[in-house]
């Protein structure tokens, strides 16, 4: 039992540091990159909250899929969720991710962010604002530091439906695992 | 036994302040070019919470060359450390620490390069082998002024060169040779990765270069090992130009204006390529170094 109470306050003080620390990898195939830069640069500067841009997958906590993604890019996306390290973080980003958005009726896109990769929350607008970001990643971080945010844990739980669904779409995905 | 004790007390005290030391650092240099760019940028404590975060992370090894590079890279520039007074602060103090220290350093380099092969990334390799060029770059014109100072004082450890310039100020290097200080300051610049000679860890063009695999825990002693070098190249700057200190206060002082100058340096210029850096290296720091070691030797 102390050694429960142990883990938990550590798991705590991790989950504070996380919260105020998130480096986000912005996956920008849709045209929701174009309301990125405003947000990182001096006009809304996100980094005064602990925000920053990552370079690689691997050095990303949080990955913001701005947009529709195609069959192609799907791929590509979940190949780059698996190469993050675990504390994981997914946001969808525009109605894209929702329900397709209006792109709802094409051939080549996917509708439902959330049944291919676990999505923490969303972002609704086409295309949200800065502010509108700005405030969804607040609430991301305070998911964070309540503990709320386990997507990655999901996605181990529910590791074959969400292989199920990534392959009705994908055919044969590489897993690296 | 008791002096066992009291110099290993000793070895984990000083690589603990400097990588603390290093970490402020970092978090006042982030806070300068945010409000150089007019932003308000992220709290000064930044880093430490980096640290503790990446270090919280599930982390992915690529074998055991990657883990030997990265224990390699902390344990060259810890090695490093050890050698170079803070102050009066120092652990040992004899004849060559000066090469011996260039040495050191290097071994932190080639422990990078070392991690880079073991994960097998191509955009890694690219920055490796640019940050080893630029490497061939600065540390020509650097050695020249070494070995200039060494050749004027007569001493070739960093606690010499750095008691030659005691008494007043204007016996600082600084004001004795003051191109000389410029060039080392150059050359600070470009040891440190800032913004001109920034093009091995380019983030948006090679992906972070030799670090573009660690993620998690290698990535968080990859910045306590950033930390270190901050505070190793910035406290040989202060030794050999700006006569050191007396206590470690004054020395923290001196070390922090010289970081701020080299932040504002490297906020305002953009990236050279990895030639034009070299070329720029070898002509004008170095050419102006060999001007002032001709006239300290005549």
């Amino acid at each position: 039992m102390n050694n429960n109470f142990v883990k938990g306050s550590w798991q705590e003080i991790l989950d504070w540091a996380q919260n105020k620390s998130i480096n986000m990898l912005h996956y920008c195939t849709g045209c929701g990159a174009i309301e990125l830069p405003p947000t990182m640069t001096s006009r809304y500067d996100m980094s005064r909250f602990g925000i920053g841009p990552a370079a690689t997958p691997r050095q990303a906590d949080l990955l913001l899929v701005t947009g529709y993604l195609s069959t192609k890019t799907l791929r590509r996306l979940i190949y780059t969720y698996e190469q993050m390290q675990a504390p994981k973080f997914v946001v969808g980003f525009g109605s894209c991710t929702i329900n397709g958005g209006m792109y709802w009726d094409s051939y080549n896109t996917i509708k439902q962010l959330d049944k291919y990769l676990p999505v923490e929350m969303y972002i609704a607008g086409c295309m949200p604002r800065p502010e509108a970001i700005l405030d969804g990643l607040l609430k991301l971080k305070k998911m964070i530091a309540d503990g709320e945010a386990d997507g990655y844990q999901r996605y181990q739980d529910n590791l074959e439906y969400y292989h199920q669904n990534q392959e009705a779409v994908l055919g044969e995905v590489q897993r690296t695992q | 036994m008791i002096d066992i004790i009291y110099r290993i007390g000793h070895f984990v005290l000083i690589t603990v302040f400097s990588m603390a030391l290093g970490l402020l650092f970092m978090g006042i240099a982030r806070k300068i070019v945010a409000r150089i760019q007019k932003r308000y940028g992220p709290p000064v404590y930044q880093p430490y919470l980096d640290v503790l975060k990446l270090f919280g992370k599930d982390a992915i090894t690529h074998g055991f060359i990657f883990d030997f590079g990265a224990i390699m890279a902390l344990g060259g520039v810890i090695a490093t450390l050890f050698f170079i007074p803070l102050g009066s602060w120092q652990l040992y103090s004899m004849e060559g620490t000066v090469i011996l220290v260039i040495y050191l350093l290097a071994i932190a380099s080639l422990g990078m390069a070392m991690g880079t092969v073991g994960s097998g990334n191509p955009q890694a390799s690219v920055g490796i082998s640019r940050a080893l060029m630029q490497m061939l770059g600065y540390e020509l014109p650097y050695l020249v002024i070494l070995f200039a100072l060494i050749y004027r004082y007569q001493t070739s450890s960093v606690w010499g060169l750095m008691q030659a310039q005691a008494g007043s100020f204007l016996n600082w290097n600084l004001f004795a040779y003051p191109l000389m200080a410029a060039v080392a300051f150059v050359v600070l610049i470009g040891m440190m990765g800032k913004k001109p000679f920034d093009s091995m860890i380019a983030p948006s063009e090679i992906g972070s270069g030799p670090v573009v695999e660690s993620g998690g825990k290698y990535l968080g002693m990859l910045l306590l090992q950033k930390s270190i070098t901050i505070i190793i190249e910035l406290a040989l700057y202060v030794n050999l130009f700006l006569g050191g200190a007396e206590n470690i206060l004054i020395f923290t002082f001196k070390m922090l204006i010289v970081w701020v100058l080299a932040t504002m340096f490297g906020s305002l210029f953009p990236r050279f390529r990895i030639e034009d850096g070299i070329k720029f290296f070898w002509k004008w720091p170095l050419g102006i170094a060999i001007l002032q070691a001709i006239y300290i030797i005549t």
